[in-house]
C-alpha cells in the first residue's frame, strides 16, 4: 500500500522517517549518556559520604555511644532539595558479626539486628563485606533489587570495627531522570520543529521533476505535443538526463507519427492514381472510337441537319470527357527539350494578367542560369499551377514568391502566398483529385502536380501557416 | 587576668581579685578558672529544662544581669556530671541540677530554690514506649529491648528505672538487652518516638512540656509509668558561697514570678516560679539512692 504511494507524499515521509530516527537515535544516547552520569555523580557522592561517615563514627562506636551515632547518621540524612536522589534510603552502621549497631531506620533495622536473617537484597550484604570488603569500600548491587548500597568499612588503629552502609533506592533517582528525559524531549521537539519543515520543503522540491516527468509521460502517446512541451528539469542530475532522453523520445515518436500520416496520403494519392489511369484507359479506347465515328460520318454522310446538329453536340461532348479524362491522367511525352531560363520569364508572364486583376505582386528570388535536362512543357505546368493557385489563395493586394535553387542533381521549387493558411485537417486531402479549397476551379491543378512531380521522381510537401503557406517541390535530373 | 592560679589558696585570695575581675568581664568568653574572682556569676545549666533554646537563655541571663547587678554566665556541659563536678570545685556559683546529684552530694552543696510547677516544688519521672507499642503496661514488659536512659546522673532519667528494677529483684545491669544514654530527656524522647529505642526514662515535666507545646515528637511516645512526686529539680550553690550572693541570688528567683519579665520567662519555662525549699523536699530521691546503692 505504501508502495503505490505517489512520490508526492513517498519521499517527504521517507526524510521525515529519517529524520524523526535521528532524533530519537540521538536523544536516547544522550539520555543513556546523561543516566550514566547521574549514576557516576550518585556513587562518588555516596563513597564520599561513605567516607566522611565511617571517619566520623570510629569514636562513637568505639566508646559505645550509641545515640551520638545515631545522630550521626541522622545528620548524614539531610535532604538535598535540588537532589533528592543524593539522599541515602537507608544507613546502617553494623558490627564485625553484620549485626545492626544503630540505623537510621531503627524500626526496621533495631539495634542487634543480624543482617543475616533479615529478607531480599540485605541479606547478602555481609558477604560483601567479608575478604577485601572488611577493610575496602566498596560499591554492592544485587541483581532484581530496586537498593544499591555502598559499604565503607570503620577502622580504628588498622582494626576493623565493622561498617557503614548506605543503601541508595534507584526509584530516588526516577524524578531526575523522568525530568531529564522530559527535558531532552522538549528540546528534541524544538529542534524537530524548525528542521521537519525545512525537510518537508527540501524532499517536496527533489520529488517535483519526477514528478513532472511522470505527469509528460502519463501524455505519451496520446497528446505528444503537450507531452513535447511540458516543462521538465533542465540540470544534469539523473532526473534531467532523463528528461533530456525522455524529450528526445517524444520527438522521434513524432517524427514517426508524421512520417506515417504522409505515407498515409501517399499510398492514397497512389491509389487513386492507379484507379484514375485505369478509369482513363477504359474510356479513352470506346471515346476514340465514338469521335472517329462522328469524323467520318460528318465527312462523308453530310445532309440530314438535324444529324448534323445532334452529333455536333454529341462531339462536343465527348471531347469535354477525353479533355478530363486527359487532365486526370497525366502522361509524360518521352521527348520534349530542356527546361530553360526563358520558361521562367513566360510563366510570370502568363499568369502576371491573373494577378494584376487581384492587385497581386508576384516576385521571383533566385534564378536559372542554364537549362536543365527536364522536359519543359511538365514543369511549365506544375509551376503555372502552382503560381495561379498561389494568386488565387493570396489576400486581395498581397504578395507571391517563387522560389528557384539548384543544387547538384536536384532542382528546388518554391511557391508561397500570404494569403490564408490551409487547415491541417485539409492538408491530407490537398493532392487529391477533385479535391477544391475554393468555389471557382474543379480541383485537378494540384493533383496534375503531384502526377507530375510522382512521374519525374520528385517530393511534393506543403506548410501551412496563418500569413504563408508554401509548396515545395524538389525534382532530380541527371546532367548530361 | 592576673590570676590563673586555681589551688585552693585562690579561695583566701578572692576578695582581694574584686578589681581584676572586672577587666575579665570585658571578655565575651572567659576560661572558666576566672570564676575564682568573684565578680561574674556563673551559673551552671543541665537538661532538667528545655536548655537547648538559645535566645531564651540570653534573655534570661539579661534578666539574672539586671536583678544581681553583675555580669552572668551561663555554662552548660554535654552531661550532668560536669556541670556538678565544676560545682562542687566552686568553679560555679549555681548551677540548676537534678535532684539526684543533689542528694548525692548535699553536703558540698546549698539548696537555693525549688521551681514551682503547676502550683507545687513536684514533678514526676515518667517510663515511656512509642507509640506503636500498644501492649506495654510497666518497665516490666520491656525486658530485654533497649532502653534509652537520659543521664546516668539523673533522677528522672536513670535512677528512677534503676530503683523499679532493684526493688523488683532485677539486675538492672542484665534486663534489658540494651541501654544507652542520650545526655538529654529531650532526646530520649525523640530515641524513643523513632523507635531506636522500646523505652526510655524521661523527666515528667520535660515530658509535659513538650507535650504542651505539640511537639511531634512526645505524640511518638507513650507514658506507661508514672513515678511518685518527687522534688523538682533545685537550684544549688556552691557550698562555700558568701551568705551574701547566696541570699541576692535566691531573691531574685523567689521574686522571678511578680516581676513581668521574670512571669514571661517562668511562662517560657512552663513553671509558675521558684520557691523556698527544704532538703527533706528531696527525701523520696535519697530513698531510692540508698535503695539502689546497696541492692
Amino acid at each position: 500500500m505504501i508502495d503505490d504511494l505517489s512520490l508526492r507524499w513517498k519521499i517527504p515521509l521517507r526524510v521525515m522517517a529519517a529524520v524523526l530516527g535521528t532524533a530519537l537515535a540521538v536523544t536516547v544516547a544522550m539520555i543513556a549518556r546523561e543516566r550514566d552520569e547521574l549514576r557516576q555523580s550518585l556513587t562518588s557522592h555516596a563513597m564520599s559520604l561513605g567516607r566522611v561517615m565511617a571517619n566520623t563514627l570510629v569514636a562513637p562506636v568505639l566508646h559505645d555511644d550509641l545515640w551520638r551515632a545515631f545522630e550521626i547518621l541522622q545528620s548524614g540524612r539531610e535532604p538535598h532539595p535540588t537532589a533528592p536522589e543524593l539522599q541515602a534510603s537507608v544507613m546502617l552502621v553494623v558490627d564485625r558479626d553484620s549485626r545492626v549497631y544503630v540505623s537510621s531506620r531503627p524500626r526496621e533495622f533495631p539495634v542487634g539486628f543480624d543482617l543475616r536473617q533479615s529478607k531480599g537484597a540485605y541479606a547478602l550484604l555481609p558477604k560483601q563485606m567479608e575478604g577485601i570488603g572488611a577493610r575496602e569500600q566498596r560499591v554492592f548491587e544485587p541483581e532484581h533489587s530496586p537498593l544499591f548500597f555502598v559499604t565503607s568499612p570503620l577502622i580504628a588503629d588498622g582494626v576493623p570495627l565493622g561498617h557503614v552502609v548506605l543503601g541508595y533506592s534507584q526509584d530516588a533517582f526516577r524524578p531526575r531522570f523522568v525530568n531529564l528525559v522530559l527535558n531532552t524531549a522538549v528540546v528534541t521537539l524544538l529542534v524537530l520543529l524548525l528542521i521537519l519543515p525545512v525537510s518537508w520543503y527540501a524532499a517536496r522540491k527533489t520529488g517535483e521533476p519526477l514528478l513532472a516527468l511522470a505527469e509528460a509521460m502519463s501524455q505519451v502517446p496520446g497528446q505528444l505535443e503537450s507531452a513535447r512541451l511540458a516543462d521538465l528539469p533542465q540540470n544534469r542530475d539523473e532526473i534531467g538526463q532523463l528528461g533530456d532522453a525522455f524529450r528526445r523520445m517524444v520527438g522521434e515518436l513524432r517524427k514517426k507519427e508524421l512520417l506515417e500520416d504522409q505515407m498515409l496520403v501517399s499510398e492514397r494519392l497512389a491509389a487513386v492514381g492507379r484507379m484514375s489511369a485505369g478509369i482513363a484507359h477504359e474510356i479513352n479506347n470506346p471515346l476514340g472510337g465514338m469521335l472517329t465515328a462522328i469524323k467520318t460520318y460528318q465527312r462523308h454522310g453530310a445532309g440530314d441537319p438535324l444529324a448534323n446538329q445532334t452529333l455536333s453536340l454529341l462531339e462536343r461532348g465527348l471531347t469535354q470527357i477525353r479533355n478530363t479524362v486527359a487532365a486526370l491522367l497525366v502522361e509524360t511525352k518521352p521527348q520534349d527539350r530542356s527546361f530553360a531560363p526563358a520558361d521562367i520569364d513566360d510563366l510570370l508572364i502568363l499568369v502576371e494578367a491573373e494577378a494584376h486583376a487581384r492587385s497581386v505582386t508576384v516576385a521571383r528570388e533566385g534564378v536559372l542560369e542554364r537549362p536543365l535536362p527536364l522536359p519543359a512543357t511538365l514543369l511549365r505546368q506544375i509551376l503555372l499551377n502552382l503560381l495561379l493557385n498561389a494568386i488565387a489563395a493570396a489576400d486581395e493586394g498581397g504578395r507571391v514568391r517563387l522560389g528557384l535553387k539548384l543544387d547538384p542533381g536536384m532542382l528546388r521549387m518554391t511557391v508561397c502566398n500570404d494569403g490564408k493558411h490551409i487547415p491541417d485537417e485539409q492538408l491530407a486531402y490537398l493532392f487529391e483529385p477533385f479535391y477544391s479549397g475554393r468555389e471557382k476551379g474543379h480541383g485537378l491543378g494540384l493533383w496534375v502536380v503531384y502526377q507530375i512531380v510522382q512521374q519525374l521522381g520528385g517530393g511534393l510537401s506543403v506548410d501551412s501557416e496563418p500569413g504563408c503557406t508554401t509548396f515545395r517541390v524538389e525534382i532530380p535530373y541527371v546532367e548530361t | 587576668m592576673a590570676d590563673i592560679d586555681d589551688s585552693h589558696d585562690s579561695f583566701t585570695r578572692r576578695r582581694w581579685m574584686l578589681a581584676a575581675g572586672a577587666l575579665a568581664a570585658a571578655a565575651p568568653i572567659r576560661p572558666l578558672r576566672a570564676a575564682v574572682q568573684r565578680e561574674r556569676v556563673f551559673i551552671g545549666l543541665t537538661p532538667v529544662f528545655l536548655d537547648d533554646q538559645v535566645s531564651f537563655l540570653e534573655r534570661w541571663r539579661d534578666w539574672f544581669e539586671k536583678r544581681l547587678e553583675r555580669p552572668v554566665s551561663f555554662v552548660q556541659r554535654g552531661n550532668y556530671r560536669e556541670i556538678v563536678d565544676l560545682v562542687r570545685q566552686g568553679k560555679l556559683d549555681f548551677a540548676w541540677l537534678c535532684g539526684y546529684p543533689f542528694v548525692r552530694y548535699r553536703r558540698e552543696l546549698r539548696l537555693v530554690a525549688a521551681p514551682l510547677w503547676r502550683g507545687r516544688p513536684y514533678y514526676q519521672a515518667y517510663v515511656i514506649v512509642t507509640g506503636d507499642d500498644r501492649d506495654s503496661r510497666s518497665l516490666f514488659d520491656l525486658r530485654g529491648k533497649v532502653f534509652a536512659y537520659s543521664d546516668p546522673d539523673s533522677n528522672s532519667g536513670y535512677l528512677y528505672p534503676q530503683y523499679l528494677l532493684v526493688q523488683a529483684g532485677e539486675n538492672p545491669g542484665a534486663f534489658f538487652s540494651r541501654s544507652f544514654y542520650t545526655w538529654g530527656h529531650r532526646k530520649v524522647v525523640e530515641a524513643v518516638s523513632v523507635g531506636l529505642a522500646a523505652g526510655g526514662a524521661v523527666d515528667g515535666y520535660i515530658w509535659e512540656v513538650l507535650n504542651d507545646n505539640g511537639s511531634e515528637l512526645t505524640r511518638g511516645t507513650r507514658v506507661i509509668s508514672r513515678s511518685p512526686l518527687l522534688g523538682h529539680p533545685p537550684f544549688v550553690a556552691r557550698g562555700d558561697i558568701s551568705q551574701a550572693e547566696f541570699d541576692r541570688f535566691r531573691r531574685a528567683l523567689m521574686g522571678m514570678a511578680s516581676d513581668s519579665e521574670g512571669a514571661t520567662l517562668l511562662g517560657s519555662l512552663r513553671l509558675d516560679g521558684f520557691t523556698d525549699a527544704q532538703p527533706a523536699l528531696y527525701d523520696g530521691i535519697a530513698r531510692m539512692v540508698s535503695r539502689v546503692a546497696r541492692p
